[in-house]
């Protein structure tokens, strides 16, 4: 098996793992990074969202060669102490029912607001549409990322 | 250690020693500082002060991780942000009714999880009094701190060590409401921070030295058996150690224990263990499988035929008769029937199905999701051949349930598979064997047919034609039982090969839709208001002389009479369009009310407003999420949730094809919390099954269309609206 190298929160790491491997499972089984989830596989739910060079990406639909030496931020490392203005935002409107999805809506949310940090009603919905919560906590989704928003602009 | 049994309760209480006392209660930040020894109760108290509750039932996402503990910190008079939470274990010797089911936890736990707090609280009492030589009613207690009449104090972790030695009072009082601190304040979610860092907590986030995962092929179709498998290719796959059949020992469970059968479960199965999860999910897709098929595969379209057919005919089980509806009928000036349709449904869990076990000849350790531990460790024993004591069940937190994970199927392949190779084996379902080998909502129709005599309704009968049993109980004593002088329920299901079983509010999450389309269409004829039909109906019902009448018409018509007002039924601007539901179960009463407005030319959900009367509201905050959620699922699944088979395939095996409500067309709920100090009912699941009606009939204000069947999006034609209601 090929061996990557490959950087993850700011540290390199290397991983020995078949070429096909989805980042997603590079992160759960060999860096014990279980913070990213697994939905669905297929890129339709959103719960895998990582950052890749500050974009969102779907991990559970990229290869390491895909990554092309770019740099990974998953949820364990969007800030050190779990203060990033969103997740601040997400304990402050008490968002998650469940939980399970909440890491990827985070880092959904977290790319989107550098991108746009005065975002309209429409830009917060298109932005998070992609992105399912099973239990629907869509109302405080919006609503701590609307709080985040004024806290990053 | 001590553990003191609760006369009644069945419950104990651990207090964990320490020899320091420090006079005031201050918890350090860092828990894993405190060396607690093992314990198997609800409270553990450290020689500092530090407070942790566990919490007994299994978390789902219905927030009972932080409402159990609250009830027992009131009662223990212990400040909330100095409590830690910890999940408990199954311990079916010092909890009751371990279950995340039926919106139930927080109603069952209400008395016995207060009542353990205080006798908590009174032996602590107890002691500092018995130290001071005072009599314990002179002393006073808040946050973890004992007053005497001469104003000394010792706080709970000065006396936690002479407490332990008392006897357990059996008669300690309760609270009254008015002097409660914890319960009725906002709480955020114990977990909150564990959520928004990433850090592990769910199951398919265990992992233990020397684990392994698996990888199950299943049938493909329901229907189909096992018969022959080649895994020459799989097994030269990296990252492959071995590839297994099961099946036997699940088999054979079934028969001595019929109350687990599932027809998908007990085919053999072919196991693919490996090293990583996508090793093990590549290889299962080499193997190359041969299946048996039954002799009826079975498919929506024969579905549908069947449940119409049983509609028609006259073979049922009649559920509740009250006086006589065909002489109703035959009497009446008007009779309106109506039919409803309702498709299978998939639970889809964000967190698919996984479970892990590591079978040794010591003990049977599991740990993972599961709605139902207790059951999967008495299951679980006799699959294996060992004696309960042997089972250690830790549940993790879930990435949802609803009902799915009640069932645990995946707990016996777990357990199956680690017996099988003598390893720590987490097994992991891919989205598409989630989907594919659910527990489904059943496929229903309803019928409904109503008289009216003299404007008054006479006669109402309720047909049901389900795919295997719709867990008949209390429907039939549901609302309009009891106002309605001649009233039946029949029933007729079909015996399918395909599982079904409890999907969030089983038996009402689609009844509720039809009934609610049904009295709002009955309303029309009969030239009514339609919540003032509603609320004649409600005084007509005399749930004293009736005690199958569970509801309670005194509060349901407080609930519509908040939803007029809040809402502003009736006084919307032209361009809003309503509808109006009012429905009671999992013992809580519930009023919706849907604004659809059109955007262009089409109908849009953009607010519900939702009143609740639960009783006492625990945690403000969390009950508001669940409501939120409820709402809007029931929203999600009623005008886009569709499932169904061909020759035994689902229909969709990932969210690709199957369609799941998203950020856009989630109405903004409103939610209004009905005041008293009536004992707590659930909120899981109760705001779910009118949402289905009261955007039914918004709809149908709003296009002039009445749709009898979900989803709601499968008949495009139904959604448009007609130029002459479009206002410009």
């Amino acid at each position: 098996m090929p061996t990557y190298q490959i950087k993850v929160n700011g540290e390199s790491k290397s991983v020995d793992v078949s070429a096909d491997t989805p980042v997603l499972w590079v992160l759960r089984d060999h860096l014990d990074l279980v913070g990213t989830k697994y939905g669905c596989g297929i890129g339709q739910c959103g719960a895998c969202t990582i950052h890749v060079d500050g974009t969102a990406m779907r991990s559970c639909s990229m290869t390491l060669e895909q990554l092309n030496g770019k740099s990974i931020t998953t949820i364990e490392g969007l800030s050190e102490d779990g203060t990033h203005p969103v997740q601040e935002a997400w304990k402050e409107v008490d968002v998650p029912q469940c939980g399970y999805c909440q890491a990827g809506q985070i880092m959904t949310a977290s790319a989107f607001l550098e991108k746009n940090s005065n975002p309209s009603e429409e830009d917060i919905k298109n932005a998070m549409h992609g992105n399912i919560c099973r239990c629907a906590s869509y109302n405080r989704i919006y609503k701590a990322v609307e709080k985040a928003a004024e806290q990053m602009s | 250690m001590r553990t003191s049994s609760l006369a009644g309760g069945g419950m104990l209480i651990g207090f964990n020693l320490f020899q320091a006392c420090k006079p005031k209660a201050i918890p350090p930040v860092d828990l894993s500082k405190l060396t607690y020894t093992d314990f198997n109760a609800f409270i553990k108290i450290a020689a500092n002060g530090a407070v942790t509750i566990f919490s007994p039932n299994p978390e789902i996402g219905q927030g009972v991780k932080t409402a159990m503990p609250m009830l027992i910190a009131e009662e223990l008079e212990v400040a909330w942000n100095n409590v830690f939470v910890e999940q408990g274990i199954l311990d079916t010797n010092n909890y009751t009714r371990q279950v995340a089911g039926g919106s139930q936890s927080i109603r069952h736990g209400w008395e016995p999880l207060r009542q353990t707090g205080a006798t908590a609280r009174q032996m602590l009492v107890n002691a500092a009094a018995a130290r001071w030589g005072v009599d314990a009613s002179e002393c006073s207690v808040s946050e973890g701190v004992i007053t005497n009449a001469a104003g000394d104090t010792l706080g709970y972790g000065d006396v936690v060590n002479e407490a332990a030695t008392l006897e357990v009072p059996e008669d300690v009082k309760l609270k009254d409401p008015k002097d409660f601190k914890i319960i009725g304040q906002d709480a955020q979610n114990v977990d909150i921070d564990k959520i928004t860092t990433g850090k592990p907590l769910f199951g398919l986030d265990y992992k233990k030295e020397g684990m392994v995962y698996a990888s199950v092929l299943r049938p493909p179709a329901f229907g189909q058996k096992l018969i022959s498998y080649d895994d020459t290719e799989a097994k030269g796959m990296p990252g492959v150690i071995n590839i297994i059949k099961i099946g036997e020992k699940v088999q054979k469970l079934f028969e001595e224990d019929a109350s687990f059968a599932s027809k998908i479960s007990s085919s053999d199965k072919v196991v693919v263990i490996a090293e990583s999860t996508w090793q093990a999910m590549k290889a299962k897709e080499a193997i190359k499988a041969e299946w048996e098929n039954d002799i009826l595969m079975e498919s929506t379209a024969n579905h549908d035929q069947m449940l119409t057919g049983f509609l028609d005919g006259t073979q049922f089980e009649t559920r509740r008769k009250d006086g006589d509806v065909k002489k109703a009928f035959s009497e009446a000036d008007m009779v309106l029937e109506r039919t409803y349709e309702s498709p299978f449904l998939p639970h889809n869990c964000m967190e698919p199905m996984n479970f892990f076990a590591d079978v040794t000849d010591e003990k049977v350790h599991l740990v993972g999701p599961i709605q139902t531990p207790a059951w999967k460790a008495g299951l679980i024993a006799k699959l294996l051949g060992r004696e309960e004591d042997d089972i250690l069940l830790e549940m993790t937190r879930m990435g949802g349930g609803f009902g799915r994970r009640l069932y645990g199927d995946f707990v016996l392949e777990a357990a199956e598979i680690s017996d099988a190779i003598r390893k720590p084996v987490k097994v992991v379902y891919s989205r598409e064997d989630d989907m594919a080998v659910g527990v489904y909502r059943p496929a229903i129709k309803y019928r409904i047919k109503a008289s009216v005599k003299d404007g008054q309704l006479t006669g109402y009968h309720l047909k049901e034609a389900a795919i295997n049993d719709n867990m008949y109980g209390l429907i039939p004593n549901f609302f309009p039982a009891g106002a309605v002088e001649n009233y039946q329920v029949d029933t007729k299901s079909y015996k399918s090969n395909i599982t079904t079983g409890a999907w969030r509010a089983p038996y009402t999450n689609f009844l509720a839709y039809a009934e609610q389309s049904f009295f709002d269409e009955l309303a029309e004829v009969m030239e009514v208001d339609k919540v003032q039909m509603r609320l004649d109906l409600l005084k007509k019902v005399d749930a004293e002389a009736d005690e199958s009448i569970e509801y309670s018409p005194e509060r349901m018509i407080k609930v519509i009479e908040t939803a007029v007002e809040k809402s502003g039924w009736g006084t919307q601007p032209k361009g809003v369009h309503q509808g109006f539901v009012n429905y009671y179960c999992h013992n809580t009463h519930v009023s919706e009310v849907a604004d659809v407005v059109i955007e262009n030319g089409s109908p849009v959900v953009k607010k519900i407003t939702c009143v609740v009367d639960c009783g006492i509201v625990v945690n403000p905050l969390g009950a508001l999420n669940q409501i939120e959620g409820g709402v809007i699922d029931g929203v999600g699944h009623s005008m886009y949730g569709d499932f169904g088979f061909d020759a035994g395939m689902p229909t969709a095996t990932n969210f690709d094809r199957y369609r799941l409500i998203r950020m856009k067309e989630a109405p903004k709920v409103e939610v209004h919390l009905i005041q008293n100090e009536l004992a707590p009912t659930g909120l899981g699941e109760p705001t779910l099954p009118p949402a289905g009606g009261a955007v039914a009939n918004a709809l149908k204000a709003a296009t002039g269309k009445r749709i009898y069947q979900q989803p709601f999006v499968k008949n495009p034609e139904l959604l448009k609206v007609p130029e002459e209601l479009i206002i410009g």
